[in-house]
This record gives C-alpha cells, sequence and structure tokens, in this order.
C-alpha cells in the first residue's frame, strides 16, 4: 500500500446476509502503533467488521491484509499466530482453572500452538513459562488472585484477566470488542487506566466500543459506522464535530 | 521439591499402587478376595482411566470405547495363535493395533464436538460391532468367538521349540498367569496406567487438554490447533482400551463380538460418571463398584433371596423376595440404573465428590486453605 504504516488494511469489503448489506465498500487503514476506533449505533455492522477481520465470518466480496498476509481463510489460530489477539464482548476464559494456569496457556500457545506431544514434561518444570505469567499478572494487577478459579471472578477481574491473556503473546495487533460492555463505572475506569497503560507501550489496537467515553479517552482515530458503511474517518476532534455523525450517532442516541 | 512429580502426586501414586496391590487381603472381607474378580477389576479399572483421558480432561464424550476394547481383545488373541503364547508380544500388539484403529476413528469423528461426536462414535463402534460379528467371520470366528486350538501355528514358539502339552494357555516367559500370577500381572499394568494419566494430567499437555474442554474459542483464539490435541487425547485413550481388552484376553483366551457392543461402551461412561468425571482416581474407583456390585448382584437367586428374607412373616416374605428379585441376577442392571440417578442427582461430581465433601466437613474448622486445594490439584 501507499502508506507503509499501515499493518492492517481492511479493502473493499462487503458482506451481504440474504439480502441485508451488513458491511458495503468497506475501507480502513489501521496504522501501526495506533489506537484506532470504530463506533456505531446498534446493528451498524461493527461486530460483522470484527468477525471479518479475524476470519470467523468470510466477506462476500474484498479481503483483510495485515502486514502483507491475506487473513480471509485463515483459520482463528493461524491468525493469532501471525500477532493478531483478541478481547471479546463476553470474556472467553477457562472458566474451570486457575487465573494463573489461564495466563500461562497463550503463553504455551506461542511455543507449543500447532502441536507438541510434551505429556512427560511437568508443568511444575515449566518456570519460565510461569514466571512471565506471574508478572503479567502483576502487570494487571491480579497477581494475588492468581491461585483463583477464573469462572468465580467478577466480570471487570475476568476482563483485565484476559486482557494479560492477550498482552503475554505480545500481539502486534490488539482487537478489543466493547471492552467495558456490561461493566459497573468502577470496573471501566480501571480498565481504561489499564488501556492508557498498555497504549503507552505502542501497540496497535482496534477497539469496538459503545461508550464515548471509553473512544474518546483512548482512540488516535475514530471511524464511524452506520448502516453498514463507514460515515466518517479522523481524530476525535474532527468527528466530534462533524454532522454526519451528530445525526446519526451522537444526537439521535444521547 | 523434586521437578519431575509433586509431593503430593507422589503420595496419591505411592497410596493408589499400595491400595492396589495389598486388594486380596482387604477385599477378602467382602467376597472379592479372589483372583478372578480381582483381574476384571483391574482390568477394568486401566478401561475406565483411558477413558477420563478423553471425557474427563478433554470434554470428549465417546460411545463406542468397547470398539478399541474388543479391538485389543482380538489383536492379542491373534497374537496368542499365530506368534506366541507370551503375553508380552500380545500386549503390544493390541496397543498398537487399537491405537491404530483409534487414529482413524478418532481422526473421522474429531470433525464434529458434542453431541455429534458423541453418536459418531457410537455408529462406528456399532459398525465395528457388527463387522466382527458377522461380516468378519474369518478374521473374529463370528459368534462363537476366536478361541486358542492346538494347530495354530504359533511360530515363534514352534521356532524355539517350545512344546506344550493339553489345552494352550497364555503365559509371561513359561510362568503360567493362572490365579494370583494373573493378578499381579494385571495390577502392574493398571499401576502403570494411573501413573502415565497422572503424568498426563500434571503436564503442559494436560493442560492443553483441559482449556479444550473449558473453552474451545478461546483455545482457538489463543494460537492453538486444537484437533491434533483432540486428537493425541483419544489415540491414548483408545490404546488404553485396547490394553484392558488384550489383558481381558489374557487371563481368558477367547474375544467375542459382545465386547464391542454399545452397552459395553456405556458401562465405561457409567464407571466414570459414578467415579468421578475428571478425577484421577475416581473412573477406577467408579469401575470397582460397578465390577464388585455386577459380581455380588448378579449371583443372587430368588432361594437365597427368600433365606434372607425369612425372619419377616411369611406373606410379607413372599412380596418382598417378589419385588427384590426384580433387582438381582439378570435384573441387576435396575440397581445399577437407580444407584447411576441418585449418584447424577446427588452428586454430580461422583464419587470423588462425595469423598471431598465428607474431607471439606472435617476440614471446616481449618481456613479457607481448604477451598483452593481441590483447585492446585484438580486430578486428586
Amino acid at each position: 500500500m501507499a502508506n507503509p504504516n499501515v499493518v492492517l488494511h481492511v479493502a473493499d469489503v462487503h458482506k451481504r446476509f440474504g439480502g441485508l448489506h451488513a458491511l458495503s465498500d468497506i475501507d480502513l487503514q489501521i496504522e501501526e502503533g495506533k489506537t484506532h476506533a470504530i463506533i456505531g449505533p446498534n446493528g451498524a455492522g461493527k461486530s460483522t467488521l470484527l468477525n471479518v477481520i479475524i476470519g470467523k465470518l468470510a466477506p462476500s466480496s474484498g479481503q483483510v491484509v495485515f502486514d502483507g498476509n491475506v487473513l480471509t481463510g485463515k483459520k482463528p489460530y493461524q491468525i493469532n499466530q501471525l500477532g493478531i489477539a483478541r478481547v471479546f464482548q463476553t470474556p472467553e476464559i477457562f472458566a474451570d482453572l486457575s487465573v494463573l494456569h489461564n495466563v500461562m496457556i497463550p503463553a504455551l500457545a506461542k511455543r507449543d500452538g500447532m502441536f507438541t506431544l510434551n505429556m512427560m514434561r511437568s508443568l511444575e518444570s515449566e518456570t519460565g513459562i510461569r514466571a512471565k505469567a506471574e508478572h503479567m499478572l502483576e502487570d494487571v494487577g491480579m497477581l494475588n488472585r492468581r491461585d483463583m478459579l477464573a469462572g468465580s471472578l467478577s466480570r471487570g477481574d475476568k476482563r483485565r484477566m484476559e486482557l494479560a491473556m492477550c498482552l503475554i503473546q505480545h500481539p502486534r495487533l490488539l482487537l478489543l470488542d466493547e471492552p467495558t460492555a456490561g461493566m459497573s463505572r468502577h470496573d471501566t475506569n480501571t480498565t481504561i487506566e489499564l488501556l492508557k497503560k498498555i497504549k503507552a507501550r505502542g501497540m496497535t489496537k482496534v477497539i469496538i466500543e459503545h461508550d464515548m467515553h471509553v473512544v474518546f479517552s483512548l482512540a488516535d482515530k475514530i471511524s464511524v459506522l452506520a448502516q453498514g458503511r463507514i460515515i466518517a474517518d479522523g481524530t476525535p476532534d474532527q468527528v466530534r464535530g462533524n454532522p454526519k455523525v451528530q445525526e446519526a450517532y451522537l444526537g439521535g442516541a444521547h | 521439591m523434586p521437578k519431575f512429580m509433586s509431593r503430593n502426586d507422589l503420595l496419591l501414586f505411592a497410596g493408589f499402587s499400595l491400595v492396589v496391590l495389598t486388594m486380596p487381603i482387604w477385599l477378602a472381607p467382602f467376597g472379592a478376595g479372589y483372583p478372578d474378580l480381582l483381574q476384571r477389576f483391574m482390568i477394568f479399572g486401566i478401561f475406565a482411566v483411558g477413558f477420563n483421558i478423553l471425557f474427563g480432561l478433554t470434554g470428549y464424550l465417546s460411545f463406542g470405547h468397547a470398539a478399541f476394547f474388543g479391538v485389543g481383545s482380538y489383536a492379542a488373541v491373534w497374537s496368542f495363535k499365530l506368534l506366541t503364547l507370551d503375553a508380552i508380544p500380545a500386549m503390544i500388539f493390541a496397543v498398537v493395533i487399537s491405537g491404530l484403529f483409534a487414529l482413524v476413528i478418532g481422526f473421522l469423528c474429531l470433525r464434529r464436538s458434542g453431541i455429534y461426536f458423541s453418536i459418531l462414535t457410537l455408529a462406528f463402534a456399532q459398525m465395528s460391532y457388527n463387522l466382527a460379528y458377522s461380516v468378519l467371520t474369518p478374521i473374529t470366528n463370528g459368534e462363537t468367538g476366536l478361541q486358542l486350538t492346538l494347530s495354530d501355528p504359533r511360530v515363534i514358539d514352534a521356532a524355539v521349540g517350545q512344546g506344550f502339552v493339553g489345552q494352550p494357555v497364555p503365559n509371561i516367559l513359561g510362568q503360567q498367569l493362572s490365579g494370583y500370577a494373573g493378578f499381579y500381572f494385571c495390577a502392574g499394568f493398571l499401576i502403570l496406567a494411573f501413573f502415565i494419566a497422572q503424568r498426563i494430567a500434571g503436564s503442559p499437555f494436560g493442560m492443553m487438554l483441559k482449556a479444550i474442554k473449558s473453552n474451545q474459542t478461546r483455545m482457538q483464539f489463543t494460537g492453538f490447533n486444537t484437533r491434533p490435541y483432540a486428537l493425541s487425547a483419544f489415540v491414548i485413550s483408545g490404546m488404553y482400551a485396547g490394553l484392558a481388552g488384550a489383558l481381558l484376553a489374557v487371563t481368558d483366551p477367547l474375544a467375542g463380538a459382545e465386547r464391542m457392543q454399545w452397552t459395553a461402551s456405556g458401562e465405561v461412561v457409567l464407571m466414570t460418571i459414578l467415579g468421578g468425571v475428571g478425577t484421577l482416581v475416581g473412573p477406577v474407583i467408579g469401575a470397582w463398584i460397578i465390577k464388585y456390585f455386577e459380581n455380588i448382584l448378579s449371583a443372587l437367586n430368588d432361594n437365597i433371596l427368600a433365606r434372607f428374607w425369612s425372619f419377616l412373616p411369611e406373606g410379607v416374605a413372599d412380596v418382598l423376595v417378589k419385588v427384590t428379585s426384580k433387582f438381582v441376577g439378570d435384573g441387576w442392571h435396575l440397581t445399577l440404573g437407580l444407584a447411576f440417578v441418585i449418584v447424577v442427582i446427588f452428586l454430580p461430581g461422583g464419587i470423588m465428590e462425595g469423598v471431598r465433601r465428607v474431607a471439606g466437613l472435617f476440614r471446616r474448622s481449618g481456613s479457607s486453605g481448604a477451598k483452593t486445594a481441590p483447585q492446585t490439584q484438580p486430578a486428586e
């Protein structure tokens, strides 16, 4: 592409479900190191777009290119191995395992993801991976909960742990699907603090979000989606002042 | 702390071995201290431990594991017929053949998960049963079952010039495997099987299996290709089933198709759930309990019941004999069904959950430390 800083390029993507045009003519360029937010009213196609990027849905036409690799048609684990991690709207965690093990598994995935039959090695002897996981948990402020069952954590803690599970892999691109959905004000604020902390490390992020407070405090760039089309694109200030956005989203909803 | 095994694991393993090896002593008062039944305890213990690696750890419920058990038996008997009466080559041959068989079936069945996986395994197992029963009669000897005969070639035995008199019986290095020798032979394999299962549960590989059970979606988005992990769990548990089937052929050199029927597949599911899914010792205990009560209850008949109830007035005793006779003898499955329903409703975690609850009562005075214990060593 013309811009060498573009790490993720959603090129001319259309997605139809029967007669419904869920996504039309989407062209997005996400730059390295930036936090790019995608906002829009309910039913605008935000989740469909994310699922197309992650390979869960195949686009009807167009393609998604990450760092020179076409993502379309790849399996989720292959996409992850290219360096893309994802935080889900409802935290996807290993509820029956301890917090520490939850964070150790993604670290092992980088090493054994394709398959190794290391069944005679002891988990106890994985000291390097364990230390890394403990360090990561300390980073998100959850080291004191490491022996708890992940399923028994609060919603906010599950989200923080899920973030730790993504961050331990040092992904090049982190996708966040409504990271504060269904959270209390307090949990939302701690999550924003954490995301700001990560932002300082220069990781590229795509955030799909509903909550304007979250979007405007984190994003470098915002794309506004309405009825499957991008209606505005720019910095937070540009987007805030855009009359089309006021009409479609900010004004209409609030 | 030694790196290879934690102290808790070592204690559990030592305790388990001790319990198994002393079974002839402590089971004698219960009327179960004789080799024939003890061998079955060992064999079905191995079957259940292996089944639990797939069902308990990985979360895939197979309704067709008896197929691998049966294949193990047939393979062992063929080894006795063609190669030698020594048990060791027969066991190796059986484990390899059932492993290969599991690789093919697992590769096909693991394209689906949940109930569809279960139905596929059931379908394949019933196909195997029907093949063994009729189509493949030259290999399986159909409904008569595969037996040893005096005219079998046994090329290795013939080559070393080992002759024998009378009915051919499997042995190990010339030592006959009847009676307690057979029991200790099987017990050695159960302890080995338990050890390997324990190692798997405590390894990174085992943690990945547990993670597959817990959340397959997250596994995939974490960068795991889950298929080979699930397939190796399937093959390993198929090899366990083959080992158990081979041991049954060693102690009684006859292989019949009924071993592969769906009721046999269902039995190992019951054993695992009754004992405690996902625990290490639970499935073994479940296997022992089912085999023990099968042995006791199916031997009862109306005469024994009449004697048992004879202290009651005649009319009442007659009614009780009538009612209870439905639950024993051939009807013992009715008792098993009832016991199963009760356990699933009141103790969904099986007998091991019961044990844990009782232990929890004793420990309650301690502290909340008791609460974290089961998850740091979930394989207890």
